[in-house]
């Protein structure tokens, strides 16, 4: 029994997801030491609808670095079919609700992100040099053929979608009010699925297995390739779910707004411990990486810390969450060693 | 006779001009232990892949259980009970043992969705075939290799497996696995499974093997009962060169020693070491894999710095923390892992011969004096023999003897007093084995002294003066090579 424990505690301390989630708990204590602030229901909601975006973006950049590759061409992906969509519902004085324009975007970014599957899945060529090609061709679709600018008004339906709540928090002190997005529901649903995927399904076990070696997968009977084109439309789809949500919240539709958010969104995905060399890693470390993220670049204004150095304290962040788990790495390789070892002397 | 379980009649096989195999036959009986052998490149790989289904012979036809076949698929191969276990194991290390061992036969079911609870019986039932030990929820990168053997081995049982081939398979094992690897074969054995066994390590081939297969160059050149079979023989047929052991005399050796250690330690790993060796003589250091030799040998050159005791190069008392400080005192050291720690594969041959001495290859201001460049790698190709046709090209493009020139190359270069070699033919084919061997006589003749850190004892006793026997972290005896044998150093290492 003594040993059962022992075990599980030992596989626990192993991960990452405890000690992301201590930091976590560190943190939103000294914000609310400091500032009395941090766990008002507002804030609480605020930071849950700040999450939205930025965790469906970590999904897809989940799924992909567990796949052993790397994205970087999401924002420009979201934002080239979130533009085009809202674009052309604006044309055609579109009054309908968001169903169109998600099923849309769906549509654009599962066609995009088939693009990035194809030239990684089939034509086996290194994902990082896809994703950062094809993110410039997106941008410069978005640019030069759509002739991108800022849309003010958005459709009515998006519009209604992007203001409408579940519910409405206030705070009693403060009397400020934060609504939780019906676009929540939709986050939750991905999470639910793409989790269930990862552990339940042959497709899910296979984006591990290839993270893992691509040769074995291969020599084991898995489709590599399709596995990885259809692993592509699926991110390609989460990212422009994201985009959409984003414009509906936001209520215009900026074109680069989302560009630049890659590098926090990747940082915060291995920050929750998806090891940046594919295949390990889990969607709930994932999540709390993220959080992490949001809440230190949403509530470091309640700590006293100017905006302006909002940046400096995230990269801070990145690099000691990531050389701790870098060095859990070094240890656990240094505590085989020894096991190996020892079990040659017996 | 029982009919045969494979039959392979006249397989041939070129590759873009490369006549990878010609007319090659052999046959396996259901239950037998066949060992094939070669040397790198001699056409093995070629041929177990034309029988697994993943290349098509241009020649030739294959039979399974008296069924013929011109060609086969990877799937008709599987299906007629072959598996192959490939040097990697293709196994997942970022995935736990169940899922490793469920994966195949899940996916050859064709199954969607993943049941934690199959997955797991099955797991169970691969490993009680072998009554294979282990934790089924550990993560395979945790596990021992040996352990990842038993795995593939489990995994490829599950199916109705009636010819395993194992390519390579005792090569990253200790004498205690590789022994344990052998009883589970003669098990697999007894319920008929015949095993195809890839080596060219030839005491193996003689313990575990009943009847053998050389190819040489992609032709059939023996084949037989392992039983009459001997070791000149077996050199003989790899090779195509018939050779004499060359027991190695030191000639030349200096009165003063040129490098000495006096009772140097590291807390936990080795103490109190001391010994000497003088120019002219190469000194051998065995002993198993944890008693601390290849620490040793990291220490005296630098990269593990000594805590206690002290090192002397020449008499002199040195301070050698870094490689670097090695060698500027000349010093080399050849790793024991040339691939990851002493080559850079993907670069030039040409410039893995110049690196250690590339700050003396310039002119002022630091350029690279490229006609004193050319001069060195012209000259150390020549010298070591190296087989290339232009240095220029990757130094992965070598066979392992080689490579193996190349590091010596590198350090040769740097006209080194003393140079340090780790393990210096594991994965070396027998000829270059031979010919290395060779290079490290002749170079102690010219006044080098060297260390050979080593547990292949015919090697230890073949190429050194002295021996010394390394157990736990201390040394256990000094033997004079010329009067002691295998068995005295073996009863002293364990």
């Amino acid at each position: 029994m003594e040993y059962k424990t022992k075990r599980i505690l030992k596989k626990i301390t192993r991960r990452n997801e405890p000690y992301i989630f201590l930091v976590l708990l560190a943190l939103c204590l000294l914000i609310e030491v400091r500032s009395g602030q941090f766990f008002s229901s507002n804030n609480l909601v605020d930071i849950a609808s700040a999450l939205i975006v930025p965790g469906l973006f970590a999904i897809g950049a989940f799924l992909v670095i567990i796949s052993g590759g790397i994205d970087v061409s999401f924002p420009a992906l979201a934002s080239l079919s979130v533009y085009a969509t809202t674009k052309y519902l604006l044309d055609i004085n579109y009054e309908g609700g968001v169903w169109l324009a998600i099923l849309m975007a769906l549509a654009i970014g599962a066609l995009l992100g088939a693009f990035n599957g194809l030239f990684i899945g089939y034509f086996k060529l290194p994902a990082l040099i896809v994703t950062l090609g094809s993110s410039s061709v997106f941008k410069g679709i978005m640019q030069g053929a759509l002739n991108s600018r800022q849309l003010t008004i958005i459709p009515q339906g998006m519009r209604d979608w992007g203001t409408s709540a579940l519910f409405t928090a206030k705070n009693p002190v403060s009397g400020l009010t934060s609504r939780m997005p019906v676009a929540f529901i939709a986050f939750l649903i991905v999470l639910f699925f793409v989790s269930f995927m990862m552990r339940y399904t042959m497709f899910g076990r296979s984006i591990y297995a290839i993270g893992g070696s691509e040769s074995s997968s291969h020599r084991a009977g898995f489709n590599v390739i399709r596995t990885k084109f259809i692993m592509y439309i699926m991110v390609g789809m989460i990212a422009s779910l994201a985009g959409v949500i984003r414009v509906c919240m936001m209520q215009q539709a900026h074109p680069t707004n989302m560009l630049g958010m890659e590098m926090n969104i990747i940082a915060g995905v291995v920050l929750g411990g998806t090891a940046i060399t594919g295949g390990r890693g889990t969607l709930l470390g994932c999540m709390l990486g993220t959080l992490l993220i949001v809440i230190v670049e949403n509530s470091l204004i309640l700590l006293g810390v100017p905006t302006s150095f909002k940046s400096v304290f995230t990269g801070a962040l990145i690099i000691i969450g990531t050389g701790v788990s870098a060095y859990q790495v070094i240890r656990m390789n240094r505590t085989r060693r020894m096991k190996t070892r020892a079990r040659r002397v017996a | 006779m029982a009919e045969s379980l494979l039959k392979a009649i006249g397989i041939s096989k070129a590759f873009v001009g490369v006549q990878a195999l010609k007319n090659v036959s052999f046959e396996i009986q259901p239950g037998e232990i066949h060992c094939l052998a070669g040397e790198n490149g001699s056409g093995k790989s070629t041929l177990i892949k034309v029988i697994s289904g993943v290349y098509t012979p241009d020649e030739g036809y294959m039979e399974f259980n008296g069924k013929q076949y011109s060609k086969i698929t990877p799937i008709e191969a599987i299906n007629n009970g072959i598996q192959v276990i490939y040097q990697d194991f293709s196994v997942f290390s970022n995935l736990t043992v169940m899922e490793n061992l469920a994966f195949n036969s899940e996916l050859a079911d064709g199954r969607k969705l993943v049941n934690w609870k199959r997955m797991r019986n099955i797991a169970e039932e691969a490993i009680a075939k072998i009554d294979f030990e282990v934790d089924l929820d550990a993560y395979v990168g945790t596990l021992t290799v040996a352990e990842k053997q038993m795995i593939a081995i489990s995994r490829a049982l599950m199916f109705n497996t009636k010819l395993i081939i194992m390519d390579e398979p005792t090569t990253a094992l200790t004498k205690k696995e590789v022994r344990n690897l052998f009883n589970i074969i003669l098990k697999l054995k007894d319920r008929g499974i015949a095993i195809l066994f890839v080596s060219h390590k030839l005491n193996e081939v003689f313990e575990i093997s009943e009847n053998f297969t050389i190819l040489r160059s992609g032709e059939l050149v023996a084949s037989g009962s392992t039983a009459d079979l001997d070791d000149r023989k077996f050199s003989y047929f790899m090779t195509g060169r018939e050779f004499e052991k060359r027991h190695f005399v030191a000639t030349n050796v200096s009165e003063k020693p040129i490098f000495e250690a006096r009772s140097i330690g590291i807390e936990g790993v080795f103490s109190d070491i001391s010994f000497k060796v003088h120019r002219g003589e190469i000194v051998g250091i065995t002993g198993l894999l944890d008693s601390g030799r290849t620490e040793l040998a990291l220490s005296m050159f630098g990269i593990r710095p000594i805590e206690t005791g002290e090192l002397l190069i020449d008499g002199q008392q040195v301070s050698i923390t870094s490689p670097k400080a090695a060698i500027l005192h000349k010093l080399g050291y050849v790793p024991e892992d040339r691939l990851s720690e002493g080559l850079f594969l993907s670069q030039s041959i040409a410039d893995n011969i110049v690196i250690s001495e590339i700050d003396r290859l310039t002119k002022t201001a630091g350029v690279v004096d490229q006609d004193k460049r050319s001069a060195e790698i012209d000259k150390w190709v020549k010298e070591l023999a190296i087989a290339t046709p232009d240095p220029n090209n990757a130094c992965q493009t070598l066979s392992g003897g080689n490579q193996q020139r190349i590091v010596l190359a590198k350090w040769l270069a740097c006209n080194l007093d003393v140079l340090v070699l780790n393990g210096p033919t594991v994965g070396v084919d027998i000829g270059s084995k031979h010919d290395i061997h060779g290079i490290l006589q002749e170079l102690a003749k010219e006044g080098l002294g060297l260390v050979i850190i080593s547990d292949d004892l015919p090697e230890v006793l073949e190429n050194c003066s002295r021996i010394l026997v390394m157990k736990s972290g201390n040394f256990v005896a000094e033997l004079q090579a010329d009067e002691t044998d295998e068995q005295t150093i073996l009863s002293y290492m364990l």
